[in-house]
């Protein structure tokens, strides 16, 4: 059955999925540690603290310290996951994580909830709008983010597999699970959905099952939609946003600043090789503010309604 | 004085580590000067901690850099790396030869250490503030593996005005660290002045005591008093992590460059260099 006839019926959290793998990964492997940063619970490694108590670290809150702790551990050989909030995980520790971990291309991964505009009735500081984008660009750190609670844990599986950083991003509310509990997913290759002609969409994270939605709408309306789940956004795809870039027109989508996240990287491609027209959705450049989160996505254009929107609109003026 | 020396050093006296000093010294100026380019104020402050800590109290093997029994060291201050360079160098890590490449393109002498690098350098440290959280790390793992080695750790009084140094500390108490050492290079300077006026730091020796550490505050020019703390202090298995304050001098060893903030970051000329080297070679007053 294809996904557009499959009815999306359970919701998990990618953070439940980070839980549950590390958990697992913990156990089969003692130099997996988790370096908590007081939020435990919220992050959902708890079972992991309980089950495995000398693999964990609770440095309380101070961000900085763990990522140079971490680093300090992965010296040793040690494969440290920093467990904490989008929003501190990356710009609290950047500077840490900038001289120790990746400086030194050291072996710790960055594994954080909340991100994006989840962390809704929380407000503006605690939403994490910039962090994939300023973690994108340091120099040997990998960028990932899973669209649904299995691909997440597949995610999180090869992320302890490969040697160096990489940042890990989860979100805090469920979201429809789209993929096979036995689906595989590589780093760095990208996870087309469908097949279409007529424009691309490429979406990442918590947007990919709106994506989907838009699409399923526009394929009734009789235009062929290929849809891909660019789950990470360093090192991307090239390959699969070149073949989007093909059918000439492309729309992104994400939650998270269209600038420097995958709408950048993905323009970027488009640019250097000046072919394809490409629309970013996300969030437009401005801070969030404490709503429910469909209200935010609202307020951005994240929506099913605006991805066909864009969409006609792109198709029409080819 | 024999370079490339890889030999076992636990037997070597308070004099021959006296001239390791002075050897480091000569050493760490000369590659400054070479480069034009460097922290010479801050390398000659910690010259006899380091020779002590390479000559005589860590356990490590030059010809196996990563051995995983080690002692590691960890300079939080790491502009002065030149001196930890120079350590390395007459300890046999790196042919003597090379040293002198410092700061030069393609160099395992980066101006600030670089562990993928420089062998020998257990974590590249530049920034201020970040190092004792490594180390922190390195001896976490030291504990929960079970296995016997120390993690030296270097930080500046200056640095101290970082708030992640505290973090750190905070966590060497609460996992208690007795494998930890932290030296605190107390000599008063920093770029802009004394910390006294741009960022007092209080009593630095209370300040990790009231972190949990056991402390001691002893003369840092004093190669006995260092021998004798450090002694003392690791025969105290106590779970309390240590910190020993060292009260120095910024430039010690170089009349014009001692207790001179303008020393922290500037190489001397050649003129200077020449004075240097003769009031270094003629020993500490």
């Amino acid at each position: 059955m294809s996904l557009l006839e499959k009815t999306l019926t359970l919701k998990k959290a990618t953070r439940e999925a980070f839980g549950d793998e590390i958990l697992k990964l913990g156990k089969e492997n003692k130099d997996i540690y988790v370096v908590d940063i007081d939020i435990a619970k919220s992050c959902k490694t708890s079972k992991f603290l309980k089950e495995l108590p000398e693999q964990h670290i609770n440095v309380g809150i101070a961000e900085q310290n763990a990522a140079g702790l971490a680093a300090g551990l992965a010296t040793t050989g040690k494969i440290p996951f920093i467990s904490t909030y989008a929003v501190f995980g990356s710009l609290r520790m950047a500077e840490q994580i900038r001289q120790e971990v990746c400086y030194p291309n050291l072996n710790v991964k960055i594994a954080c909830s909340h991100g994006g505009l989840t962390p809704a009735n929380d407000g503006g500081s605690h939403q994490a709008i910039e962090d994939m984008g300023v973690l994108r660009s340091f120099p040997n750190m990998t960028v990932i983010m899973g669209a649904d609670y299995y691909s997440t844990r597949k995610l999180v599986e090869q992320a302890a597999l490969i040697y160096g950083p990489v940042y890990l991003r989860f979100t805090r509310d469920t979201v429809p699970v789209l993929y096979d509990e036995n689906e595989e997913f590589t780093i760095g290759k990208a996870k087309e959905l469908k097949d279409g002609n007529d424009i691309a969409i490429i979406a990442n994270g918590d947007t990919v099952h709106l994506a989907l939605e838009a699409a399923k709408e526009l394929e009734k309306e009789g235009i062929s939609v290929k849809l891909v789940d660019m789950h990470t956004i360093k090192p991307i795809d090239r390959e699969a946003v070149l073949e989007c870039l093909d059918l000439g027109s492309l729309i992104t989508i994400e939650d998270h600043n269209i600038i420097n996240g995958l709408g950048s990287a993905v323009c970027e491609i488009a640019a250097e090789e000046g072919r394809g027209k490409v629309r970013r959705i996300g969030v437009q450049d401005q801070f969030g503010q404490s709503a429910p989160y469909e209200k935010l996505l609202e307020l951005n254009g994240i929506t099913k309604e605006n991805i066909i929107k864009t969409a006609k609109h792109l198709l029409n003026t080819k | 004085m024999k370079y490339n020396e890889v030999t076992e050093m636990k037997e070597i006296s308070i004099e021959e580590l006296k001239e390791k000093a002075i050897e480091l010294r000569k050493t760490a100026i000369t590659m400054i000067h070479k480069a034009q380019s460097g922290h010479p104020g801050g390398s000659l402050s910690a010259a006899d901690l380091i020779a002590v800590l390479y000559f005589k109290e860590m356990n490590v093997d030059p010809t196996n850099p990563t051995w995983e029994e080690r002692d590691r060291f960890v300079l939080s201050k790491g502009h002065v790396c030149p001196i930890q360079y120079s350590a390395l160098a007459l300890r046999g890590y790196v042919p003597y030869e090379t040293i002198y490449t410092l700061r030069e393109y393609g160099s395992p002498f980066q101006g600030h250490p670089d562990m993928k690098k420089c062998p020998g350098i257990d974590i590249s440290t530049g920034s201020l503030g970040q190092g004792l959280s490594c180390g922190v790390g390195m001896a976490i793992a030291g504990k929960r593996d079970k296995k016997d080695y120390r993690v030296f750790s270097l930080v500046g009084d200056g640095e101290c005005q970082e708030g992640q140094i505290w973090e750190a500390a905070q966590t060497a108490a609460k996992y208690q660290l007795d494998n930890l050492f932290v030296f605190v290079d107390n000599n008063r300077l920093q770029i802009d002045g004394f910390c006294e006026e741009v960022m007092p730091l209080q009593d630095l020796e209370k300040k990790f005591e009231a972190f949990g550490f056991e402390t001691k505050r002893i003369d840092g020019h004093s190669i006995e008093k260092i021998v004798d703390a450090l002694d003392e202090m690791k025969s105290q298995k106590n779970g309390k992590p240590k910190c020993i304050v060292l009260d120095t001098v910024k430039g010690k060893g170089v009349s014009y460059m001692e207790d001179v903030a303008e020393w922290h970051g500037v190489a001397p000329n050649d003129e200077e260099y020449k004075q240097a080297i003769e009031e270094i070679t003629g020993g500490l007053k």
